[in-house]
């Protein structure tokens, strides 16, 4: 009998939890489909593809990513030239900002040194560097690595201090009482005692990164990425493809914000069952 | 042996203040002399707060004391040495290694060829009776099996002491009187030196040859107690009550008067 008990209870919990795992689902997918539904009936309402474009002119241009807009190439291509952009920007600031972070954690001196001049430039947003950018280093892939380097720069360095600081003294103390060099502290504790911080840095250094490759494409002189295509566009009166430029902008975030997140899980699960 | 037989540790007149304001400085340890035979196991039994731990620490190398000496034999220890190991309350094992690699943690950082270093680590992990958990993370083991890593990890690298900072505190009382008796079965193997700072009168009595009472702040030594009880230890017996009331009536009055 008791253990006809158990099975009702257990049957139930699981019923419970399908229920709250359909509801959640519903809640998350609710108003996204509010907003397309929403979007429709004013875009017919409306009747102004200059404002608001029917749903289905903006598919018809997600749907053909391979055929060409007004002559800038197509939605891949266009969308693969700001990857590369983005990920060489992100790589400059990680190799920065990683070493930068990791001597600031370990040393009084090297902190001291650069938190004013940290603390100084964090608050400027990257565009406001489009001018000097211009200036130095003049339009073209330099100026663009600069700019989306600067955004990336600040989320990578404060989590990587973070991290660092972050790593228990008695790891340290440990590995000091073992025998272990200064460097091989710093490869075999610092470093990946911090790793789960400095990814997370990584994670949303990327994220602002890709936000501002789209706004240093935008940059006089440029003729070809998101940025570009969705200026471009502008220019010619296309709200569908402004749109769908966006769409494919907001996709390809989630979807490396997803791999940085998948990564995390596998890696760093030691992170969340340690405390 | 390798002229390991006769070490001796001497800790010569330590005492050590620290800073607390601009207007403040707390006398934490004042004037500590003990000396500590082989293969003597010696508990530390203090107050909170009356510097044990700083002791213990200022005898491993991590801190220094303002003035005095930790010497063994004739080496001044003034950094962490290879001959004295340690375990720390927390356990301190790196969660994103298994429990294998956290035991050749230290073979490793010396260069130790890896096969080698499996041959060490199998003698070490079954000496913690943890054999098949190898390939388990810490955040898989008990906190009683976490500290059992701890000790063989320390030992993997074969120090002369062994010193231990409440290695014990923060486990159930159960799994605490089992890596009590663990511990002690270990140390008669390994014929190691231990220094176990504690604050469980209990614990003191049941492991130690010779136990160290401290006063509180500024922690000076108040006597050192002899236990020579044959072990196994019963803690339930007479002379073990005896012992046990001995050391809290001297905790409870010398010992607060200074």
């Amino acid at each position: 009998m008791g253990i006809v008990i158990q099975d009702n209870c257990s049957m139930n919990r699981i019923l419970m939890t399908l229920a709250s795992v359909k509801r959640r689902t519903f809640l998350k997918i609710l108003l996204p489909i509010a907003i397309i539904v929403a979007w429709e009936v004013i875009a017919i309402v409306l009747d102004n593809q200059f404002i608001l474009p029917r749903l289905g002119s903006v598919f018809a241009v997600l749907l053909h990513p391979t055929a060409d807009i007004l002559g800038n190439g197509n939605l891949i291509d266009n969308a693969l030239i700001s990857l590369q952009r983005v990920i060489a920007g992100f790589l400059v600031a990680a190799a920065i900002a990683i070493p930068l972070g990791i001597g600031m954690g370990r040393s009084e001196t090297v902190h001291d040194l650069f938190d004013s001049l940290m603390q100084m430039l964090r608050p400027i947003p990257p565009l406001a560097w489009v001018p000097l950018a211009l200036a130095w280093f003049k339009i073209g892939l330099v100026s663009m690595i600069f700019i989306i380097g600067m955004g990336a720069f600040f989320p990578i360095l404060l989590n990587t201090l973070d991290g660092v600081k972050g790593v228990k003294k008695t790891w340290i103390e440990t590995a000091e009482i073992l025998g272990a060099k200064e460097h091989q502290i710093l490869s075999r504790v610092i470093l990946p005692g911090a790793a789960p911080t400095i990814w997370t840095g990584l994670r949303v250094g990327f994220g602002i990164a890709w936000m501002c490759v789209v706004a240093a494409e935008m940059m006089p002189g440029t003729n070809s990425g998101l940025g570009y295509l969705i200026m471009a566009s502008y220019n010619w009166g296309q709200v569908p493809v402004i749109i769908a430029g966006m769409i494919v902008i907001g996709l390809i975030g989630i979807g490396f914000d997803y791999l940085f997140k998948l990564v995390d899980r596998r890696s760093f699960a030691w992170r969340e069952l340690e405390r | 042996m390798e002229g390991a037989g006769a070490m001796t540790l001497t800790v010569e007149h330590i005492n050590k203040k620290f800073v607390k304001d601009a207007s403040e400085t707390i006398e934490s340890l004042s004037d500590i002399n003990m000396e500590v035979k082989d293969e003597e196991f010696i508990c530390i039994l203090g107050p909170s707060g009356c510097g044990k731990t700083t002791l213990l620490r200022i005898i491993a190398g991590l801190e220094h004391p303002d003035s005095g000496a930790v010497k063994i034999d004739d080496t001044v220890i003034d950094r962490p040495n290879q001959k004295l190991g340690m375990i720390f309350q927390d356990y301190s094992l790196y969660p994103w290694r298994t429990v294998n690699e956290n035991i050749a943690f230290g073979l490793e950082l010396h260069g130790v060829p890896k096969e080698r270093q499996d041959v060490i680590v199998k003698k070490y992990i079954t000496l913690a009776g943890l054999a098949e958990f190898g390939k388990s993370y810490p955040h898989e083991l008990s906190g009683g099996m976490r500290q059992r890593v701890a000790v063989v990890r320390a030992l993997a690298v074969e120090p002369t002491v062994l010193l231990m900072d409440e290695p014990f505190g923060a486990l159930d009382a159960q799994t605490r009187n089992m890596l009590q008796n663990e511990l002690l079965d270990i140390w008669q193997k390994t014929k190691k030196t231990i220094l176990f700072v504690t604050h469980s009168v209990d614990e003191a009595v049941f492991l130690a040859d010779r136990i160290v009472v401290l006063t509180q702040r500024p922690g000076r030594i108040c006597e050192i107690i002899p236990v020579n009880e044959e072990r196994p230890r019963d803690r339930t017996s007479v002379e073990f009550a005896k012992i046990r009331r001995h050391v809290l009536d001297l905790i409870n009055q010398k010992c607060v008067l200074q």
